[in-house]
């Protein structure tokens, strides 16, 4: 039915069965379609969050994805800046990962905030001094760029590229490719850390505060570190589902295997350094606050299981996975070393937000708990079945994998 | 966009002090603020977590048994923070500032675009948040809008707000001074800025140099039935928050000063437990927060 979409020599499931696969995304985009509809009729009281929890599960969603999202700018920058020449297996995929990432997030922005309209004010009276203002610009800046090395994949595809003027320049946008690899990797660098700065920032709530590192604080450089780590681990989990959907090679051994390694150093990097951070402020900040370590972890459903987790067990175990080269070889081993990195990044992302909200700074004041509505949900779901749908179709008609064919001959 | 406004106020610094040995909690400067500041009242107005309250009353307790429980109410405004408030330095589209000359931190409803970034920054949970419509009818006057509508409609919001008839009576009771504020922006205590205009212009048409301590007064202060809050310049000698700061100085203290916000609303209690509720435990000193 659709056979000529399809890129030349590469077998495909059936379009019945392919458009049947499309169901669950877009049923979660609907749940999300109806969602967004009644946050923006009714208003944010759609939501559970409140005063005492001005952030709720979006924005631990938005930073989760922006951070997984990141193996689009470190491939790039690998790949084409480092000149890891092998990795340019597995460079489409990335880039489509994070085009989904970054898109959801800003779709998810522009309904968290309470005004959508004036979503453009951020520019027009942007205050230089805030770390949201730079993760705007950055974001938005870097969403265009993602769209620019994206484009070249989509102009691959058999029918668009009968076109000549399409095929030109879809060439022509491979050549200088590395011009918006380096500019990708400059804007994720900020925007990455700009989110980690966003929370360091906040003086006055102890949970978050950390030490300034010349003007940033020392969480700028912990999220950048840790999307770098763990996006790549995103990147290699996503080809490793897609072959055994698949029930084919996609991506080369030696590109998994030196992403893994790159990323497990990385993430043995980050996770000393995360544990060097973590010293200092319980006798930096959370000190002078007035406050002990128990203080954090004493109320409610956030005790002392969410630093285990975070820095433990979703932590320094994958690290230690991941630098491990028997580990690394081993296709179970290194998918469970990428899944926990993964976990090990989202639940950090998770505790900034939510923690930081949830822990009472006044002596006198109490600790609310949180949950999401089924708005809430479904606008955060709605990412997952949106990422579904672009990454099926872009698999199906466009030649995302450049090796496909010579792997599987 | 305001150059600076990040350091201590110097010159004109407005404040308050309220002592809470006087303090009954019996809520006046509350309601107060919210007829004043045009608040919008919710049919839940228990719910604490999405309700409005510029000014909100905690109410606190010694811990100890009877008979030796003792109970205190802490009146909660916006602190006007005077040393980097958190708010100000984080909101994008500078809908907050921090006044150059008299340090009152302002908020700009009709710039603000709901991001709530500073809530979240604020230990002092003194930002609000409009999660409802808040008034679904304004009436306007007749020569507002020259041929224009004589009715400006909001769309309503199933859980909050009032409604009908009832809505109209509340409309015509707003406080035409002071501009209601929409649904998705965040609101504070604005010190009753409003009325600091009018002091000005009053001022400026009266032929005086410095605005009197009573023409510009909060709502609150004026409401309190026990004059337990004044209002003034900080710096002013002849200010009464000023004297009181000084008489009562070992009375004296901030919320969460530890933190280093500094504070422009000062408390005054004689009681050691009250004192020592005010800020955590740790035995550090003020303003060190790194």
């Amino acid at each position: 039915m659709d056979s000529g979409l399809i890129p030349d020599k590469v077998h495909r499931t059936s379009a019945p069965v392919f458009y049947l696969w499309q169901i669950p995304w877009l049923a979660l985009l609907g749940w999300g379609g109806l969602s967004a509809a009644a946050c923006l009729f009714y208003g944010l009281n759609q939501t559970n969050m409140n005063d005492a929890f001005a952030f709720g599960v979006w924005i631990v969603f938005d930073l989760a994805v922006i951070a997984l999202g990141a193996g689009a700018f470190f491939t790039g920058f690998l790949t084409y800046i480092v000149g890891k020449k092998e990795l340019k297996s597995i460079i489409n995929l990335a880039v489509i990962i994070g085009f989904i990432c970054y898109s959801g997030a800003v779709g998810m922005l522009g309904l968290d905030i309470g005004q959508p309209i004036r979503g453009w004010f951020i520019f027009w009276h942007a205050n230089v001094h805030s770390m949201l203002t730079e993760v705007s610009f950055c974001i938005t800046c870097y969403l265009m760029v993602l769209t620019i090395e994206y484009l070249p994949n989509i102009l691959e595809n058999r029918q668009i590229n009968r076109v000549p003027e399409f095929h030109w320049f879809a060439h022509n946008l491979h050549e200088i490719m590395f011009v918006f690899a380096a500019t990708g990797a400059f804007l994720s660098f900020f925007h990455q850390g700009s989110l980690g700065g966003m929370f360091g920032v906040m003086y006055a709530r102890p949970y978050a505060a950390r030490y300034m590192f010349a003007i940033w604080p020392t969480t700028f450089f912990l999220f950048i570190l840790s999307a770098m780590a763990s996006g790549p681990c995103l990147t290699l989990i996503i080809a490793t589902l897609l072959e055994k959907i698949g029930r084919k090679r996609l991506v080369k051994d030696e590109a998994k295997r030196l992403l893994a390694k790159i990323a497990g150093r990385l993430l043995m990097v980050y996770i000393v350094l995360k544990i060097i951070d973590t010293i200092a402020w319980i006798y930096g900040p959370a000190h002078s606050s007035g406050l002990k370590i128990g203080d954090f972890f004493r109320d409610g459903p956030y005790g002392w299981w969410t630093l285990i987790a975070e820095i433990g067990i979703f932590g320094v175990i994958p690290a230690i996975i991941l630098n491990v080269q028997k580990a690394r070889e081993h296709e179970g081993w290194l998918m469970l070393g990428c899944a926990m990195n993964c976990v090990g990044i989202v639940l950090n992302r998770f505790v900034m937000v939510i923690l930081t909200l949830a822990i009472p700074v006044m002596p006198f004041d109490k600790f609310v708990s949180y949950l999401p509505t089924w708005q809430e949900w479904g606008i955060a779901l709605a990412v997952f079945g949106y990422g579904g749908l672009v990454l099926s179709l872009s698999y199906r008609y466009l030649p995302v994998f450049p090796h496909e064919r010579e792997l599987n001959s | 966009m305001s150059s600076g406004g990040h350091g201590p106020t110097e010159g004109i610094k407005y404040g308050m002090v309220i002592d809470l040995d006087k303090c009954t909690g019996c809520g006046t400067c509350s309601v107060a603020c919210m007829t004043e500041n045009n608040i919008y009242v919710l049919e839940d107005e228990s719910d604490k977590l999405k309700s409005i309250t510029w000014l909100r009353i905690y109410r606190i307790e010694n811990g100890k048994p009877f008979p030796d429980t003792r109970v205190a109410y802490i009146p909660r405004p916006c602190m006007h923070c005077d040393h980097h408030p958190p708010c100000v330095s984080v909101c994008p589209p500078t809908a907050t500032t921090k006044d150059e000359v008299g340090g009152i931190v302002s908020q700009i409803p009709t710039r603000c675009i709901g991001c709530r970034y500073c809530i979240a920054a604020c230990p002092y949970h003194a930002r609000y948040f409009n999660w409802y419509d808040p008034w679904p009818t304004y009436q306007l006057p007749e020569k507002a809008v020259p041929g224009g509508p004589k009715e400006l409609h909001f769309s309503l919001s199933p859980a909050g707000g009032a409604s009908g008839s009832e809505a109209k009576q509340m409309a015509q009771a707003l406080n035409p001074d002071v501009a209601p504020r929409m649904r998705g922006t965040v609101e504070k205590c604005t010190f009753c800025h409003h009325r600091l205009m009018a002091a000005k212009n009053r001022t400026y048409a009266e032929g005086k140099e410095e605005i009197p301590e009573a023409y510009y007064q909060t709502a609150c202060v004026q409401a309190c039935p026990a004059g337990a809050i004044a209002f003034g310049d900080l710096n002013n000698t002849h200010h009464r928050v000023h004297q009181l700061l000084k008489e009562r100085k070992d009375h004296a203290f901030r919320l969460l000063e530890k933190l280093g916000t500094q504070p422009k609303v000062y408390y005054l209690s004689s009681q050691d437990w009250v004192r020592e509720k005010a800020d955590n435990f740790l035995d550090v000193p003020k303003g060190t927060a790194y």
